[in-house]
Formats: C-alpha cells, structure tokens, sequence
C-alpha cells in the first residue's frame, strides 16, 4: 500500500499550467528529496499536497484515498503538514503562538497529544534525547519537545515570531509543522537564504523528526543536500520529473541533464 | 464648570460611538472587509430589541439577552452564505454587496416598521442620574461607557488570550498558510461577523433607547464608527475609545457653543486629526 502518491498530477495557476502529469510516491518512512531549478513546479507540486491548489480528486492518494481536492485543512487533519516556502509566520503570533496554532486544529488528536505529554513528563522523558524512543509518532511533538529540538526557540517564545533571524524562523515554522504531529511532513526548501552553519543546525534535525515517526519530503535546491538526506530523490523540471532514483543509482551526469535540459 | 460638565457629557457620548466602532473594526481587523450596512445592522438590532420589548413585554436589557443570539445566528449566515462569496482579492465586490444590504435592511424596516421614527423606552432608567462631584452625570450615559469598556475588555482577551483570539490573528495574517494549520478561514470569518452582531446588538440597545431612531439612520452611525476607528488607529480597539471620545467631545462642545455645529464639531475633529496624525492616534505598529 502505498502511503502518499500522485497520479498524472496537473496544477494550473489560471491558464497557466504549472504541472504536466507528475507521478511521485512516498512510502512510511521515506524520506524523498525534490530538486529542481527555479520555476520547475517544485512549490506547486507542493501545494499540491497540500490542497492550496486544487486538483482532480484522483490525482493525489493518501492510504489509497483521493484527496487531490480536499481543502488545506482536511488534508492537514490527515496527519499531511508542511514548512511552506518562506516560512510564512503569523507575524501577529508570538513564537509561542506561532507554536501552538500548529497543534491546534487538529482536531480528536488534541486529547492523545496531551495525554502523551503527561505521560512522557511522568516519565521524566521529554529531554531531546528521547526522540528515538517515541517511534510510534502519534502526540510526539508538543511546545516541551520542540523547544528540546530547537532550544533558542524557547528563551525567545514570547517575541513575535516575525522578530527572529531567518534561521530561528525557520525553526518556528518546523515546530510549528511538527505541533500537529504530522504523519508526513513537507519541507519546502528549508535552507533557502541560510548561512552554511544554520542549515547543517536546521539539517540536523531531520533525523530526529523522523524518528518521531514522520515521512519526509524535502525541496531543495542545494543538489548535494538532497542527496545527502534523501531515499530517492526526484528532479524536476517544467513542470515534469525528469529523473528519479536512489541517490547511489544516479549518476552527477544525469542530475545535470535532468536539472538543466538535455541542450545545457 | 458648565465646560467641565460638557466635556464629560462628551466623553460618555463617545462610549457609544466606540460601541457603533466596535463590531465594525472587529471585522476590518480579521478579513479586511469594510461592511457598509454595519449602521444598518445596529438600526435593525434596535427594531428588533423594539419588538421584543413591545409584543413580550420584555425590559430592554432582558430584551437585548434575547436578540443577541438570534443577530449572532444573523451574522454567521450572512458572512458564511453571502460575504464570503464576495471576499477575494479585489475589494470592490465586498463594497458594493454590503452597500446593497444596507439599502435592502432599510426598505425592509420601512416596510415592516414604517419610515416614523421609534424610540424603546428603559423606563426609570432613562432620567436616573448621579452626581459625580461638580458634574452630574446621566445613569443611561454611564452604562454605555461602561459596556464600551466591557466589551473590549471582552474582546482584547478573546483576540489576545483565547485559541478562537489566535486563529483569528493567524488567519488575518494569511489565511492560505492558516489553512496549512487546518483553520477554515471561511468558518473563522463566520464565527467573527457572529461575534461583531453581539457588540452591534449592545450598540443597538443604547441606540435605541437613548435617541430616537428610523430606519434611515443607520448611515450616519457608519460614519461615526468610521470616524472613531480611522482616529483611533486600525487595530487598536482602545483606540477606536478614544476616537469615539474624541467624536463625542467635539459633539458635545460644537453643541454648546452652537446647537447646529453638533454634527459638524464631530466631522471637523476628524478631519483636523487625520491631517495631524494620518494613521490615527494609536496605529498598530507596521
Ligand atoms: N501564484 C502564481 N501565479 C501564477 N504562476 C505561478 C504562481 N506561482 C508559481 N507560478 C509559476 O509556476 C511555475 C512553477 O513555479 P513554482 O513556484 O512551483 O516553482 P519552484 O520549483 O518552486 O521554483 P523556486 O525554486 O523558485 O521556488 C513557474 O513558472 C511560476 O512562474
Ligand atoms: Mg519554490
């Protein structure tokens, strides 16, 4: 079964068509890499999935399910989260807020996530070492673990989440995907404008997120990045897949010709 | 003593103009939607507290329990089935429905009710005062302050202490990354014109009990919650006090230098902040 899946995926921005038949899978655990250069679909294809474009209902499966035209907060119910492109904080939300919101709506999960958290408190076992140690995912991440995950989140909790440098936001915008315990969670280029040391900071929280039990998918542009985190990795470009496979199957050749066009 | 005794009359008289302002910046605030027929809303809340009070029996304050449920249905239905449609990113469509509902709200109140103008009677209320030292103030002017008071007391902590509060300041940061966090902005708009029809319901209590009202009025409240708002600065529910003081003020002084220059004081005072201070007294910063 497979777990997340277009099918001939078509997006459109009025008349202009930004996806051409886009067939990309994701199975429990994954985690997938998106490339691509500016302007290849890679945020629509994202948008996608998430329900902020609309699409047939047949294009998109979630655990053998249409949902390519369920609206953004259904498919954000389904356990489906997302970092958009930007960041995009409430600027009217503290970084708590900013938090808390995340969790907030998600509905029956409210009562598990608690119940985890006084569990894992009782337990004296929310340090940021015990991430592995919740596997299962259901009402890992709640404000205790994502400050552990992201620390200077927590001394700054009460700023609005808009006053904290491109990183720190970064970080908010995660936590706050993370807050509703995402099943999948969709990461559109986290590191875009970061410097080198706060991606690898940034980077280095993916392990931990998937450990709580989330499958991944990541957009980036930074080609050795992706390979670096990702399962299988797929290129696009114009709104196509031009290449997908594992990360030890592709050559530097074929990501080339597969990023920039046959003619480059 | 007498300027001391107008100048208080003037700022309890700005209580109302906050209460009128209220529910209309409540609204601009979350989806930026600019409801022309907002004083048509109060006026319809006076005829119906009017009616409840002639065929019950009922005392206007009893009355005003029960009106508010039924305008908070009112205003969920009208922003779920009607505005919403209209919302988007021209702003043009929102205009011209609201300025269309104000038009059908007050055909349909000269219809029901005819163009005669109404008053609903508090009873002893209405000429009970105190003597607050030099000044006497009226009991009806100073419950109106205070329920101007009350109801953005009421509504800073719903906006800043509440998960509805949250969801309502995230989703007019950007209701598309809102959606990501599974907000139905359409719901959330809803839920807020519903909770603006409670604070127009108050405003309609002391509309119509405090001066008589017909069905044309309701135009002229707009502006002066207008007023209130832009002087106060958007955003800012304390604020839009202090311009419905400052309205009320001028009011009250225009009228006791001249009982024509009432109006006018109120209008001229608009003006003369706005060129001081374009962005209102208390602007919300960036
Ligand atoms: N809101 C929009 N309206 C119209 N066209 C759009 C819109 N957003 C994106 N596009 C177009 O759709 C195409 C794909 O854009 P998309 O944002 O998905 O690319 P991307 O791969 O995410 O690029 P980048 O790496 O720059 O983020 C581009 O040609 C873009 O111009
Ligand atoms: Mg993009």
């Amino acid at each position: 079964m497979t777990f997340l899946e277009t099918q001939g995926l078509t997006a459109h921005y009025g008349d202009f068509q930004a996806l051409f038949g886009v067939d990309i899978r994701l199975e429990p655990g994954e985690t997938v890499a998106i490339i691509g250069a500016n302007g290849a679909g890679k945020t629509s294809l994202m948008r996608s999935l998430t329900g902020v474009l609309q699409n047939a209902p047949g294009q998109i499966l979630h655990k053998q399910e249409k949902i390519g035209h369920l609206p953004p907060d259904t498919v954000m119910k389904r356990g489906i989260a997302m970092v958009p492109e930007g960041r995009r904080l409430f600027p009217s939300l503290t970084v708590e807020e900013n938090l808390i919101i995340g969790g907030q709506h998600k509905g029956g999960a409210d009562l598990g996530d608690r119940i985890g958290s006084w569990l894992a408190r009782l337990t004296g076992s929310s340090g940021p070492m015990d991430v592995a140690a919740c596997r299962d995912g259901s009402g890992y991440w709640t404000l205790d673990t994502v400050y552990a995950l992201f620390p200077v989140l927590h001394e700054r909790r009460h700023t609005p989440g808009t006053a904290l440098s491109g990183g720190q936001q970064q970080m908010v915008a995660i936590g706050r995907a993370l807050m509703s315990n995402p099943e999948i969670l969709l990461c559109d280029e986290i590191s875009l404008g970061l410097a080198p040391v706060v991606i690898r900071d940034i980077y280095a929280a993916l392990p931990l997120i998937k450990d709580s039990g989330a499958s991944l998918i990541v957009v980036e542009q930074d080609i050795s990045q992706a390979l670096r985190v990702a399962d299988r990795v797929y290129c696009m470009m114009e709104g196509r897949i031009t290449l997908s496979g594992r990360p030890s199957e592709i050559s530097r050749e074929d990501i080339h010709t597969a990023y920039f066009g046959a003619a480059a | 003593m007498i300027w001391i005794d107008t100048i208080v009359q003037g700022i309890l008289l700005g209580g109302l103009y906050a209460l009128f302002a209220a529910g209309l910046s409540l609204v601009f605030g979350i989806m930026r939607l600019v409801n022309l027929a907002h004083g048509d809303l109060i006026v319809l809340g006076s005829y119906l507290i009017l009616l409840l009070v002639s065929a019950l029996g009922l005392h206007p304050f009893a009355a005003v329990l029960v009106a508010m449920p039924a305008m908070f249905l009112l205003g969920w239905s009208l922003q779920k089935l009607v505005l919403n449609r209209a919302l988007g990113e021209d702003i043009l469509p929102p205009l011209l429905v609201t300025f269309g509902l104000s038009i059908v709200i007050q055909n349909a109140l000269q219809e029901s009710f005819s163009a005669d103008s109404q008053r609903v009677s508090a009873g002893a209320l209405e000429t009970a005062s105190v003597s607050l030292g030099p000044v006497t103030a009226g009991v009806m002017p100073l419950l109106t302050f205070g329920s101007a008071i009350l109801v953005i007391l009421a509504l800073n902590h719903l906006f800043y202490r509440t998960a509805i509060g949250r969801a309502f300041r995230a989703t007019s940061d950007d209701a598309v990354t809102a959606g990501l966090m599974g907000i139905r902005p359409d719901r959330v708009f809803a839920l807020a014109t519903a909770i603006a029809m409670l604070v127009v319901t108050i405003a309609a209590l002391y509309l119509g009990t405090r001066s008589n009202f017909d069905p044309s009025i309701g135009p002229a409240r707009l502006i002066y919650a207008f007023e209130a708002v832009i002087i106060g600065g958007l955003g800012s529910l304390w604020g839009t006090l202090a311009g419905g003081v400052v309205i009320g003020v001028a009011q009250t002084l225009g009228a006791a230098i001249n009982p024509e220059w009432q109006i006018l004081a109120g209008h001229v005072a608009f003006l003369i902040v706005l060129l001081i201070r374009p962005r209102g007294l208390f602007p919300r910063e960036a």
